[in-house]
């Protein structure tokens, strides 16, 4: 594989991350515990798809064929997004999201500030823009893990419940494969296995605040990132695509 | 409007010289311009008119989440989706604006929040009809932020403090919210024959609920008049609507839309545009619960509300916890 081939798959990754689980947010809307969740929920989803519109922007100037952010989020199949497959998963209840965004943001924060340092500008500045926004996220989610966890007993049940359910997604964002490798190379890119000791060791300082039990080391499923996903991801592109779909063509 | 027929207790306006002192002296503070604020003196009967109006307002802006809330997840663009995102956000905004303003009269968000579960409380009935095209997120923008603005703006300078301030908030918000609306319908506009028509359609299914929305005719508007005497209501129903007659039939020639009224006319000689016979047994058929929509925006927010019990419960048993540890800490 060559190297901008390579970029172009990393940037899908981040950016299709970023936008599967911003859409996942958005079903959210109007319906959460309180306003004021409804409202956070709410600017989590638009950061996040700031986020995505620049690494997608990116993405396609990168691979030169003339597709825009639009052209990649409305017109892939499921085969063609590499969001991890923890972001594809669905909402739950109340801590089943909180869980997913607690595990994806304490990877995110400490891989946008890995980008920061990215020998691509581009890269580097994207990551900057998104640090500050993924601090705030991880800074909400963990006080929620906490809140919920050392809340009530029903609360308690739920949060570890939803630990523990996705704990088998979280092993994909540390593995590394091709892509990875040469972008960890050429310094555009880190390599995604040192971010798991740091990763660790932050996830169980706040389980531990919320007395909540870290999971066991168990098997972990992959194959988002490299295109092969959960059956959730179809129902949510068929959703989110539904109008470039069915009006082809239209600008709108 | 989003406050509808909000019940003020009166069966006619009393003349100053029929009023206690008390509330004759409040009348003419009122009439002299001055603000209420919420420590003031105030007749209950002005407290609880307002207590209604605001939290209806307030509801309004939250159920109203809802028909545009169902088309966050099937924007057609990312730019699309994220100005949808950013202006849902806004309206849970205003409803909290709304709700603390009404606060500052004695009564809880909670109460508020569970006399609309109950049924007790209304919200405009605008959000009871169905979002079923994406141009029908254009129109709500478009048609229903336009005619809020128009009833809104006066409220800025209406005669209870905390509610003209919350107003002037929610105002510059509802202004980008009218011209986001008019934008999708402009790139409709522009587009194949089938968003020609997707415009077209969803504009005929909301041009008659958005012209009632002001409320019923002044002639049978008892409420009005002494909400204007208050003056938390500073134009009549049918002054607003024309306003919103006058703004929006230019706008929709301009969009190459056929307004779906066969009467409606130029006035040469008032300089204003005239519309067909409204519907009102409709109007009323909506507020009274048979709208397309009113069981299921009912529905989904007593929903949001009791499967989110348990995590309200476990915020406050953990502030509580909080409190104890940080009371041990000190002792």
């Amino acid at each position: 594989m060559g190297r901008q081939d390579a970029l172009f798959e990393y940037l899908l990754r981040l950016g299709d991350s970023a936008l599967v689980l911003a859409q996942r947010l958005g079903e959210w809307t109007g319906k959460a515990p309180i306003i004021e969740e409804d409202l956070a929920t709410a600017n989590t989803a638009l950061d996040l798809i700031g986020q995505a519109r620049m690494w997608l922007a990116y993405a396609g100037e990168v691979e030169g064929k003339g597709r825009d952010e639009d052209r990649l989020a409305f017109l892939r199949d499921a085969s063609d997004f590499r969001n991890v497959l923890l972001v594809e998963q669905p909402n739950g209840n109340f801590a089943d999201t909180i869980a997913r965004q607690f595990y994806f943001d304490a990877w995110n924060v400490r891989a946008l500030d890995a980008l920061r340092g990215s020998t691509d500008a581009r890269v580097a500045d994207i990551a900057g823009k998104s640090l500050k926004e993924a601090r705030y996220h991880f800074e909400r989610s963990a006080d929620w893990v906490v809140r919920l966890g050392d809340g009530t007993d029903e609360s308690r049940a739920k949060m570890q419940a939803a630990i523990d359910d996705l704990w088998t997604y979280t092993g994909e964002l540390f593995a590394a494969d091709e892509v990875d490798r040469i972008l960890a190379e050429s310094g555009v890119g880190f390599d995604p296995g040192s971010l798991h000791a740091p990763w660790m060791d932050a996830v169980k300082q706040v389980l531990d605040e919320a007395t909540l039990v870290a999971p066991a080391a168990g098997y972990m499923q992959r194959g988002g990132k490299q295109g092969v996903h959960t059956e959730n991801l179809g129902y949510l592109l068929a959703e989110m695509q539904f109008l470039q779909r069915a009006y082809p063509g239209g600008q709108w | 409007m989003y406050a509808q027929l909000v019940d003020t207790g009166a069966k006619r306006v009393q003349s100053l010289e029929e009023l206690s002192p008390e509330d004759r002296a409040f009348q003419e503070r009122i009439d002299a311009g001055v603000k209420i604020e919420a420590k003031d003196p105030m007749p209950e009967s002005y407290r609880r008119t307002l207590v209604r109006q605001i939290s209806q307002h307030a509801h309004s802006e939250i159920v109203g989440m809802l028909p545009e809330g169902n088309w966050i997840t099937r924007a057609p663009t990312l730019k699309r989706k994220a100005i949808l995102l950013a202006k849902v956000q806004d309206e849970g905004g205003h409803g909290l604006y709304l709700y603390s303003a009404a606060e500052t009269l004695g009564v809880s968000r909670d109460q508020m929040i569970a006399d609309l579960h109950a049924g007790k409380a209304k919200y405009s009935s605008i959000f009871n009809y169905p979002t079923l095209s994406w141009a029908d997120v254009g129109c709500i923008g478009w048609l229903v932020d336009g005619a809020a603005i128009i009833n809104q703006i006066p409220l800025c300078r209406c005669s209870y403090g905390p509610y003209a301030r919350a107003m002037v908030r929610v105002c510059k918000e509802e202004s980008f919210h009218q011209r986001q609306g008019y934008d999708i319908m402009l790139a409709l506009a522009r587009g194949t024959a089938e968003q020609k028509a997707m415009a077209q359609e969803a504009f005929n299914r909301w041009w008659w609920p958005a012209l009632a929305m002001q409320g019923p005719p002044d002639k049978d508007s008892v409420h009005s008049a002494q909400s204007m005497a208050w003056k938390i209501k500073l134009f009549s129903n049918d002054e607003l609507r024309q306003k919103w007659l006058d703004q929006t039939v230019p706008q929709a020639h301009y969009l190459g839309l056929t307004v779906p009224d066969p009467d409606l006319a130029w006035n040469d000689e008032t300089g204003h545009w005239e519309h067909g016979p409204i519907d009102w047994d409709e109007f009323y058929r909506v507020i009274k619960g048979d709208g397309p929509c009113n069981r299921d925006r009912l529905r989904a927010r007593v929903k949001a509300w009791e499967d989110g019990a348990w995590v309200r419960e476990a915020a406050v048993a953990h502030a509580e916890k909080r409190a104890a540890r940080e009371r041990v800490k000190a002792a």
